[in-house]
């Protein structure tokens, strides 16, 4: 039997965690503190009821509960076959938990980085391990999402990537593979726009419903740049710009000033129930 | 007013105060005007869920029950009402 462990239980973690679930693997999701574990464990559960509304298929929550083990952490972890970090995206939080997993982990456990911008290489020498870190960049809510990215390090072997491979594909995943630079393909181009739509409101050159409804009504996106921020986090934009702007110097991923203040004054977007919109409740 | 009429204007005013640049109509299909997607279906479960103080039935959890006013307003009364046993 494959055990996954996940680090992290916040939006992606949740996600995570839930996908593994559904697709039969014994899971064991870990955080910092026992209440947000239970908060995790009340939101598959959410997930898992509304399934079916969201366009997929009808879930049993307690049964999918029931593969998931939680712990506050990592040393629970010391039997996982993989691991998928989804800590905040902050190079000291990845740094120091990558040197807890590199203790506890087999050796021979594979380590999934799930990250927005940082690169897969960087991470990976923070272990003695490197060939068996790599990247996959989940998409957000991962249970809805087929396809993601997947990332080789500088030092990480083929074996990594094709057991990593086979794992995403029994979660229901296609891997697009795309090559280490920080941002990968999607949130290279992505970052920016959001960054550049926070602006147009900063700027008050139009408000956020505004920005939205030209991405969708003129372009047919699906949901809007800033609709899209609430949904992956204001603070995880934010600092999913700053880790592009330190890794490429360059001035054109200079984060809005907005992004900073809604980060401050806790506008997170959906999971603090307020960000470019108002929600009615944490989701 | 009706319980089912103001089950309908709660509804109605939760979703037009999300998109404000909407005007529905009861009887529409909410998620065909382009910008309300199945995430905000389940803002819409949460909001009646605790609006109205009652649970949906997994059963009862399907994108049909929540495309129109109207249907959302039916599911409310549906759940609200005692079911007779005998
Ligand atoms: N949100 C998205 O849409 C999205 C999409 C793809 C990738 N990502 C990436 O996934 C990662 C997680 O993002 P998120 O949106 O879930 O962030 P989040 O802020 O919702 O959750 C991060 C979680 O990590 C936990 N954490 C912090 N330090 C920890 C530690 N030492 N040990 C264990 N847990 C710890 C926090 O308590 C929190 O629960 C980030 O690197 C982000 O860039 C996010």
């Amino acid at each position: 039997m494959t055990v996954v462990g996940v680090v992290g239980a916040g939006v992606m973690g949740i996600g995570v965690a839930h996908n593994l679930a559904q697709s039969g693997y014994e899971t064991v999701l870990v955080d910092i503190d026992e209440q947000i574990l239970t908060d995790a464990k009340a939101a598959i559960s959410r997930n898992c009821r509304l399934s079916r509304l969201m366009g997929g298929p009808a879930l049993d929550p307690d049964e999918i509960l029931g593969r998931i083990t939680t712990a506050v952490g990592v040393e629970a972890l010391a039997k996982a076959d993989f691991v998928i970090e989804n800590v905040t995206e902050n190079w000291d939080i990845k740094r120091e938990v990558h040197a807890e997993l590199d203790r506890v982990l087999s050796p021979e456990a594979v380590v999934i980085v799930n990250t927005s911008a940082i690169p897969i290489t960087r991470v990976a020498a923070v272990g003695s391990h490197p060939e068996r870190v790599v990247g996959v960049h989940f998409m957000n809510p991962v249970p809805a999402k087929p396809v993601v990215e997947l990332i080789p390090g500088f030092h990480t072997a083929q074996e990594t990537v094709e057991v990593t491979r086979q794992l995403l594909s029994g979660m229901g995943k296609k891997a697009v593979d795309v090559k280490d630079a920080s941002g990968f393909v999607s949130n290279r181009v992505l970052m920016l726009t959001v960054n550049e739509a926070a602006y147009l409101v900063h700027e008050g050159v139009a408000t956020a419903e505004s920005v939205d409804e030209v991405f969708r009504g003129c372009f047919g996106h699906p949901m809007g740049p800033l609709e899209t921020a609430d949904l992956i986090g204001v603070d995880t934009i934010l600092y999913s710009v700053e880790v592009l702007y330190e890794h490429y110097a360059d001035s054109k991923y200079r984060p809005c000033p907005l992004l900073k203040q809604m980060t401050d004054a806790g506008l997170h977007g959906r999971k603090t129930g307020r960000g470019f919109y108002t929600y009615d409740n944490k989701g | 007013m009706s319980e089912y009429t103001t089950a309908q204007t709660q509804i109605l005013s939760f979703i037009e105060a999300r998109f404000p640049q909407a005007s529905i109509e009861t009887g529409q299909d909410i998620f065909s005007l382009g910008y309300i997607n199945s995430l905000f279906a389940m803002e819409l479960v949460m909001f009646i869920e605790k609006t109205f103080g009652l649970t949906i039935p997994n059963d009862e959890l399907r994108i049909d029950n929540f495309r129109t006013v109207e249907a959302m307003a039916d599911l409310v009364a549906r759940r609200s009402v005692p079911v007779s046993v005998d």
